[in-house]
């Protein structure tokens, strides 16, 4: 009986447990990293801004993606409220991925420009006071709290080794750009240019 | 919007695909059949035959699969390949129902828009006045002002620090039909400038000027003084009476009104603010979201709000 060598050898049986279930993402996710759909940026795609850059890291920090996804499927209920389904292209300069799994509350993928700065800035300062039945926690600190832009260059870099295309100039600045700044203004920057690439294309 | 689906996959690709996935049917059915047992042999005795596995004197028989385990294994493998043909699956071919998500997604959109878009297009040529007085029209209407203007304005289209009431009598870029179509359709910005360079004494004197505007109480003397600057500064938008400018969104500011009055502060405080640092107040347009047709709708709802007898 062969299978005994298998069953009795606990890292050949690893190892053979692997070779099985990697079939599944070779056939299923290895293809994804050489097709054009998932490799190249939607027309008009630009790198983050600093200052986005710096905003994004705030939405990781505060576990925005836990409530909040940032992907609208190809159903019409979800492109009837959100706007057009989100397409691969928009999301290659993306590292990591903040497509999310859970809406607590609403999907963000295309919340840029669809309320004013004012309004983010009120509701991330105390969601009741715009929307009184909202159960969104408070963010009141990042009034307070200011940006001293020290590692956004380094992201900036990271990111370049990601391939997203960021030049010398444009990371040379970016200390500049964010330095001073609150962390909500970095925030809403972020928030506001979310899916707007595509915005038009319903 | 074919490029957003993305290109077929090269012939290596799609080989790849097609060998991995059949290849794994095809492995799994294999060692399906490969250990199955379908005769069970008894000895004289009627013990069962074992296969040989012993664990502190517990043995393991070897009986065959139970069939209705062995069949569902074949059914799944079956379902497979049937799923397989009929859909996509197997690198560019494209299944024979030519299924896509964004078929599916498109056909849809098309069949809700054949049944909605009648309903609309009936809405618009009904003119908003009227369209107002209309109750079905206007259950329809609340809907997507609940979905797509409350989030600022308010489900009781009240308004709120920042936020313009619509169901009372001022306007910023007036209440007529017309107005309200195309503050929906293009959105507005307002700005109003920051005045510190006139310095903390005008500014008090300019919000004891505007509190008397409208009947507040105020500081005659410095009322007074105010009247003089505000003539200078502010009449040009607000006009010299202080009644607004709706071509600008300048408000009226000799109502009791006010767009940006701070809950629990004093009237003037936000007066001050505003004077101090200026406001920019921004409403997105709403014709890229909604749609011509809904615009007509929604400004028939917002149009009634303030003219409910």
């Amino acid at each position: 009986m062969r299978h005994e060598i298998v069953e009795k050898n606990v890292g050949l049986l690893a190892v053979l447990v692997l070779v099985v279930i990697s079939f599944g993402g070779l056939a299923e996710v290895v293809p994804l990293f050489f097709q054009k759909q998932t490799t190249e940026p939607v027309e008009g795609l630009e790198p983050l801004s600093p200052l986005e850059l710096a905003g994004r890291d705030i939405y990781r920090r505060e576990g925005c993606v836990g409530c909040h996804s940032q992907m609208i499927r190809p159903f019409r209920a979800e492109t009837e409220r959100y706007g057009h389904y989100s397409v691969a292209g928009e999301s290659v300069y993306e590292h990591n991925f903040l497509w999310g799994s859970k809406r607590t509350g609403p999907d963000l993928a295309r919340v840029g420009g669809r309320y004013s700065d004012d309004w983010h800035r009120a509701h991330l300062y105390n969601p009741r006071d715009v929307v009184p039945e909202s159960i969104m926690p408070a963010y009141p600190w990042l009034f307070e709290n200011v940006l001293d832009g020290g590692v956004v260059e380094d992201r900036m870099r990271a990111m370049r080794t990601l391939g997203v295309p960021y030049t010398d100039e444009q990371i040379a600045g970016a200390r500049e750009a964010v330095h001073g700044e609150r962390e909500i203004t970095a925030l809403v920057a972020y928030l506001q240019q979310l899916g707007t690439v595509l915005k038009d294309a319903r | 919007m074919n490029h957003l689906w993305g290109d077929a996959l090269s012939g290596f690709w799609s080989a790849w695909i097609i060998v991995i996935t059949l290849g794994t049917i095809a492995i799994s059915a294999w060692v399906l059949f490969a250990n199955r047992r379908t005769d069970k042999t008894v000895d004289a005795e009627g013990n069962v035959e074992t296969t040989g596995h012993a664990a502190d004197d517990i043995e393991e028989y070897d009986n065959p699969l139970p069939r209705w385990w062995f069949q569902l294994y074949v059914g799944t493998v079956i379902f497979a390949l049937g799923y397989l043909v009929l859909y996509p699956g197997l690198g560019n071919f494209a299944g024979l129902l030519g299924w896509t998500q964004e078929g599916q997604w498109e056909a849809e959109v098309a069949r809700a828009e054949e049944r909605y878009a009648p309903i609309f297009e009936q809405y618009q040529q009904v003119p908003i006045p009227e369209l107002a007085r209309d109750g079905e029209a206007m259950d329809v209407a609340e809907r997507l002002f609940l979905n797509n203007c409350a989030v600022c304005h308010g489900a009781n289209a009240q308004g709120g620090y920042g936020f313009p009431n619509l169901t009372d009598d001022a306007w910023l870029y007036g209440g007529t039909p017309e107005a309200i179509v195309a503050t929906l359709t293009n959105g507005r910005n307002g700005l109003m400038p920051a005045w510190q360079q006139l310095g903390e004494d005008n500014i008090e004197n300019l919000t004891q000027y505007v509190l008397s505007l409208s009947g507040q109480a105020s500081d005659a003397q410095r009322a007074e003084q105010g009247a003089a600057v505000f003539a200078s500064v502010c009449a040009a938008c607000h006009t010299p009476a202080g009644t607004g400018n709706q071509a600008l969104g300048a408000p009226n500011l000799t109502d009791d009104a006010w767009l940006y009055r701070q809950p629990g502060q004093p009237l003037e405080a936000s007066i001050r603010q505003t004077l101090r640092n200026g406001r920019n107040g921004h409403m997105p347009a709403q014709a890229a979201y909604i749609g011509e047709d809904k615009v007509h709708l929604v400004a028939a709802y917002v149009y009634g709000l303030s003219r409910r007898d």
